[in-house]
């Protein structure tokens, strides 16, 4: 309980700290958007019907008086609700129906009578303190038929980020209830020209692109580059401290890599006669990059230490071979190649070996795979004018279509858990990112501002 | 003696004819020619005529006017309003067509006229590609319109690629209009 405390304690307080641990010079970032991601959540799934336990999430009790301490109890309220709902995994009795009941004031006067008579099977109770400069929150997740608390925690932290009380509560009550890991924690990434910042040099009226985070929902979005220049297709490091990413900041691309917790940069393709260098993809282990490079003349898939060492050539053909990804065992890559004339998925061993096509559709690019307990490869699939995204099962090689034709849908990336993907989509007018469950069902819209494109899915 | 130099003043004005003519075509820091000596060649069996006073002023054109409006401009102006046309592309194609190999004909030509220039040849897609894929189909057009230039003699270290996709789109447009614009090689002056 002790090293739990600390553990979660600890966390906060390093994510607290990341507005200093930007990239100097970085301006200070936009301030965040509060976003509710329900509100464009669009289909729901079925769920596990009568099976699944039938949550209330009333909002957490101030004990402090105050008016911050107020907000920040409604506020992991309603985001433990969505995080909660976001799996699936429990239904829920819906909030407008709370109102009837009395608000408890303490652990000790709760009314499960009346939960009862709402028809839930379980209640999430908390409450939030101000202790000095910290809160301290405590949840418990009662069995309403039996009143026993299920799960009892205690979180200490700073007010600066509530909802992250939330997501480690999310996490918590999937990992115990469900044996789930869920997502609240983890975090997107994605390219954007949001700032509407020129591009410096002697060309025309042209907007850069930056590589920005958020939170899975879309809360807390901030920018982590500053390259006045093209920066794009970012993917997090398995660690989640650090992004890999193009960079036009040399002229031509090159990989980079931002530790986005010490402000730090490094160059992974550098120097002369390196040729063009795209789309880097972390390996499982965090240990080594696969990329695309012009290097020996068209573009060639090839691995690489984070460092820049030890390269090693993957691929072969003069057509273009691009867009890597690995498979959660670290000894397969499936890229993007048009040898056969027109983009398809392929597969390839790490040592560049058993090279196999999985596609045969009209044009395919950006292939993702998906972590276990799934064995799926995600890709955009051109339908019509525009693309889709669709689902190959890497065993059987059946193919399914997740978005029909609403835009166009391009980069997926698989969440942590694989239950999810998240993907770019202009349906909603210009290009934002989108997140959605791997049935295609819950798709809900992440980014507004500007164009937004090509995210990922932290590890 | 009058009739030679009638045909010294014919010749001299004959040469600043054709140099003012010329001008637009000379390199940039190529001066006029001055005019030739008021000596025409005479026969050789008459007796070599003594100089002639000159009495009429040599025409000199100011020295430091530049040439023409291309090498005067700047690398900003001469780039928003490029002499080097950009080349276009079929939809999921590299191919050169009749129209996009004239076009970088003319290209050659200009640097050709203009040795000291470097150039770098952007590729650019539509948004009908994936962004990906387009960063190297966009590269493939770039290199594709490099090696034709390469072909007609411009010299491969002159001329810098770049891919972008289709990351900058020309025309922000979604019809073909647009998309016909947007694939292209596009072609910056990087140093003159």
């Amino acid at each position: 309980m002790t090293k739990f405390i600390l553990t979660s304690a600890l966390a906060i307080a390093v994510l607290a700290a990341w507005p200093h641990a930007q990239q100097p010079p970085q301006p200070p970032p936009p301030a965040p958007v509060p976003q509710q991601p329900s509100e464009v959540a669009t289909t729901i799934e079925g769920g596990g019907g009568g099976a699944a336990p039938r949550l209330a999430v009333p909002d957490f009790i101030a004990l402090s008086p105050d008016a911050e301490t107020a907000a920040i109890a409604k506020t992991i309220g309603e985001v433990l609700w969505d995080d909660l709902n976001f799996e699936r995994e429990f239904a829920f009795i819906p909030r407008d129906t709370y109102a009837s009941i009395p608000r408890a004031t303490s652990f000790e006067d709760v009314p499960f009578d009346r939960w009862r008579e709402l028809n839930a099977d379980g209640l999430i109770v908390g409450t939030v303190q101000k202790v000095g400069t910290t809160i301290k929150v405590e949840m418990r997740l009662y069995n309403v038929r039996s009143r026993q608390s299920a799960i009892a925690r205690q979180y200490d932290g700073t007010a600066a980020n509530p909802r992250l009380f939330a997501h480690t509560i999310s996490d918590e009550i999937h990992k115990t209830q469900r044996a789930l890991n869920g997502v609240a924690r983890s975090k997107l990434t994605f390219d954007s020209d949001r700032d509407g910042e020129r591009m410096s040099g002697t060309v025309q009226n042209r907007s850069i692109k930056e590589i920005y985070i958020s939170d899975y929902d879309g809360a807390n979005q901030r920018r982590v580059t500053v390259g006045k220049t093209l920066n794009i297709a970012p993917r997090w490091s398995p660690d989640g401290r650090s992004i890999a990413y193009t960079s036009y900041r040399r002229g031509g691309a090159n990989i980079f890599i931002s530790n986005i917790f010490q402000g730090t940069l490094e160059e992974v393709t550098k120097g002369e006669r390196v040729g063009e260098n795209w789309l880097p993809a972390w390996s499982p282990d965090g240990a080594r990059i696969a990329f695309s490079s012009t290097r020996d003349g068209n573009p060639e898939i090839y691995v690489v230490n984070r460092d820049g060492s030890n390269l090693r050539r993957i691929t072969n053909h003069p057509g273009i071979d691009i867009t890597p990804t690995w498979a959660p065992s670290g000894t397969q890559i499936a890229f993007t190649s048009d040898r056969t004339g027109t983009p398809q998925i392929y597969v390839v061993g790490a040592d560049g070996l058993n090279l196999a096509k999985r596609t045969s559709d009209g044009y395919c690019d950006r292939p993702s795979w998906s972590p276990a307990p799934y064995n799926e490869i995600a890709f955009a699939s051109r339908s019509g004018p525009g693309f889709d995204i669709r689902v190959i099962d890497v065993v059987t090689g059946v193919s399914r279509a997740l978005t029909f034709g609403e835009g166009t849908n391009e980069s997926p990336s698989f969440s942590p858990n694989g239950r999810h993907i998240v993907f770019t989509s202009t349906r909603s007018g210009k290009a934002q990112v989108f997140t959605m469950a791997r049935t295609g069902k819950d798709v809900r819209q992440i980014t507004r501002t500007g164009n937004n494109e090509k995210p990922d899915w932290s590890k | 003696m009058k009739a030679a130099r009638q045909v010294a003043l014919t010749f001299a004005v004959a040469v600043l004819t054709a140099t003012v003519a010329c001008g637009g075509k000379k390199p940039p820091v190529a001066r006029p020619a001055p005019p030739p000596p008021a000596t025409p060649a005479n026969p050789p069996s008459r007796p070599p005529a003594p100089p002639e006073p000159v009495s009429e002023p040599t025409i000199v054109p100011p020295e430091p006017v530049p040439e023409d409006a291309i090498s005067a401009a700047s690398l900003d102006e001469l780039n928003k309003n490029s002499p080097l046309k950009p080349v276009f592309y079929e939809l999921d194609s590299s191919d050169l067509s009749a129209t996009s190999q004239k076009t970088l004909d003319d290209n050659a030509a200009l640097l050709k006229r203009y040795p000291s220039w470097a150039v770098t040849v952007e590729g650019h897609c539509d948004e009908r590609g994936t962004a990906e894929y387009n960063l190297a189909l966009g590269e493939r057009r770039a290199i594709a319109a490099r090696a034709y230039l390469v072909s007609l003699g411009i010299p491969a270290n002159r001329v810098r690629t770049v891919s972008y996709g289709k990351e900058f789109p020309f025309d922000p447009g979604h019809d073909e209009t647009a998309f016909a614009k947007n694939r292209r090689a596009h072609f910056v002056i990087t140093a003159k």
